[in-house]
């Protein structure tokens, strides 16, 4: 215990003896809560075949749903790289001169929803893609460039959501000497709703794997008070409080979720490098930059947090049934 | 210290336990409880423990009336009494000074408190040098003894016994009787349930007779009242 330096002991002991004693009842309190603590850890390790069982279902539970999870941020984060690269292409009638195009991209150009405008004129058009199709000889025989003026419109950040998109193309449709306006999303929108019911169908599976977390604890802790059941029978007989007894096995479900959380993240680190190869070459692909991401400090963090209070209400849930009605009733023989 | 009003227990509808039971024990009093087996000596001890309630009829001990005590206050009734079993109910996965140190774990006391009362617990009985010891190492006697060391290491002012001599030689018995009379010298209410008559007589104390659950003999006539019969 820290002592203060600069009081003697002798002066206000009245007001030093109560201090302590509350302190020392704090600390008692403290030195149990590790005691006992130590001691559920201490017992998950004697026997480490069976705990590792426990942990590894419970890894399993966990990392199924916390891995499609990471998919799903993944491919979010897809559509989102493509949403704020959507660009809006209007193609031009045929017959508007290029300086009336040069006009409409000015006015395109003033609009607050529009970040800028790229005019692509006809005979530039032809020249690009007649580089980049390979069909140089077949375009040679066309009469005249039937390519149109075409207008790239990049958003603004602020209008790039789908209705925000939708308002824009509405609109340049609108003007005059605009013949077809092109963008598309469509796809974007269904990988979106895909998403969304991904979203909703892992999210019914982390909770119903979650309860089964529970339950699972919840059986094996339910063991554990059997196997004590003479311990607890003499600290009820000695005025041991409920929250006393049911101590050591909440720190039991806290360390089964401890070790499960870990084996979980092991499980999805695993499966992750397991698996960085294969989707690279798909992403390669599809050139996109697509890349699963493992769980960050914080997400790991967040994973053993979830683990050991899952693994405490399992503990909770088994305590509950069975062991507030244990009486030492009989043991007192008859 | 431990007074019966009127107290019947009732356990199904055919079974009573205890009939209209009175009597009433001073502090520092000792006296043994005795009668047939299944004449309720148990229920009686369980009464004064909160593991049962009574039907009918008040018990009071230290001054509180148990039958109103909420669920919660039970375990703090419970400091305030040491329990002696006949099988002793120690715990064989802990040392003798783990067992011993039970009630105090379950108060809170300081690791240094605690091991100050353990060891003034276990000298009194005489197993000073046993503390590290592992129960099941012991005699039976020893055993009772470590049993004993538990039930009086807080200092509670109420001591029960059920049948503490039980399995034990007459020898081993009395020194355990001797025990008890010294904790009750200094101010602890003894009750010891036994049928062994001739330790009773020994003793000379106060007795009171259970017979199909009526109390039918006091013992001492200075305190407490009898019923019935």
């Amino acid at each position: 215990m820290a002592t203060d330096p600069r009081r003697k002991p002798e002066q206000s002991r009245g007001a030093n003896r109560a201090r302590s004693a509350w302190r020392e009842q704090a600390e008692s309190y403290l030195t149990h809560h590790r005691k006992v603590a130590r001691d559920s850890a201490q017992r998950l390790w004697h026997t480490p075949v069976a705990s590792l069982m426990t942990w590894t279902v419970m890894g399993v539970a966990l990392a199924l749903p916390v891995a499609l999870l990471l998919l799903l941020t993944s491919l979010q984060g897809v559509s989102a790289g493509w949403e704020s690269s959507a660009r809006v292409t209007a193609y031009i009638d045929l017959d508007v001169p290029l300086e009336q195009a040069r006009e409409l991209r000015g006015e395109m150009a003033a609009d607050g929803r529009v970040a800028s405008v790229e005019l692509v004129d006809r005979d530039q058009a032809l020249k690009e893609f007649r580089a980049s199709s390979g069909l140089e000889d077949a375009l040679d025989y066309l009469e005249e460039n039937p390519l149109p003026h075409t207008l790239l419109v990049t958003p603004e950040e602020s209008a790039r959501s789908a209705e925000g998109v939708e308002a824009l193309v509405r609109f340049m449709e609108g003007m005059e000497g605009v013949e077809r306006v092109q963008v598309d999303l469509g796809w974007l929108q269904r990988l979106n709703a895909m998403t969304d019911l991904l979203a909703r169908a892992v999210w019914a599976l982390a909770i119903l794997l979650a309860a089964a977390v529970v339950l699972v604890i919840g059986n094996t802790v339910r063991l554990s008070i059997e196997s004590r059941r003479d311990e607890i029978l003499v600290a009820k007989l000695v005025g041991g409080t409920d929250g006393f007894v049911r101590r050591p096995f909440l720190y039991t479900g806290a360390w089964f979720g401890l070790g499960g959380g870990v084996v979980a993240l092991i499980l999805l680190q695993l499966s992750l490098w397991w698996l960085s190869g294969p989707i690279e070459r798909l992403a390669g692909l599809y050139r996109s930059d697509f890349s699963l991401n493992g769980l960050n400090f914080d997400g790991a963090l967040a994973l053993i947090i979830v683990a050991m209070l899952l693994g405490w209400l399992g503990a909770w849930v088994a305590v509950k049934r069975h062991l507030d009605d244990m009486e030492p009733g009989d043991i007192a023989g008859g | 210290m431990i007074e019966f009003r009127q107290v019947t227990k009732r356990y199904d509808s055919d079974h009573t336990a205890l009939r209209q039971v009175n009597f009433g024990l001073e502090r520092g009093e000792l006296a043994f409880l005795t009668g047939h087996s299944g004449a309720g000596k148990s229920t009686l001890l369980k009464l004064i423990m909160v593991m049962e309630r009574p039907t009918a009829g008040e018990v009071i001990v230290g001054g509180q009336v148990l039958n109103r005590l909420p669920r919660r206050q039970i375990p703090y009734i419970r400091r305030h009494i040491g329990v002696v079993f006949q099988n002793h109910q120690l715990l064989f996965d802990r040392t003798v000074f783990d067992n011993v140190a039970m009630p105090l774990e379950v108060m809170g006391a300081s690791p240094r408190d605690t091991g100050r009362r353990v060891r003034a617990a276990l000298d009194k009985v005489g197993l000073l040098n046993k503390e590290k010891m592992n129960p099941m190492q012991l005699s039976g006697g020893e055993q009772q003894r470590v049993g004993i060391a538990r039930a009086v290491v807080n200092k509670p002012p109420v001591l029960l016994a059920d049948e503490p001599t039980g399995n034990l030689d007459p020898a081993l018995s009395s020194d355990i009787m001797n025990l008890f009379g010294q904790f009750s010298q200094v101010g602890v209410t003894v009750l010891i349930a036994t049928h062994d008559i001739a330790l009773i007589n020994e003793m000379g104390r106060r007795t009171l007779t259970l017979d199909h659950g009526r109390l039918t003999a006091a013992g001492a006539p200075d305190t407490g009242g009898v019923s019935g019969h």
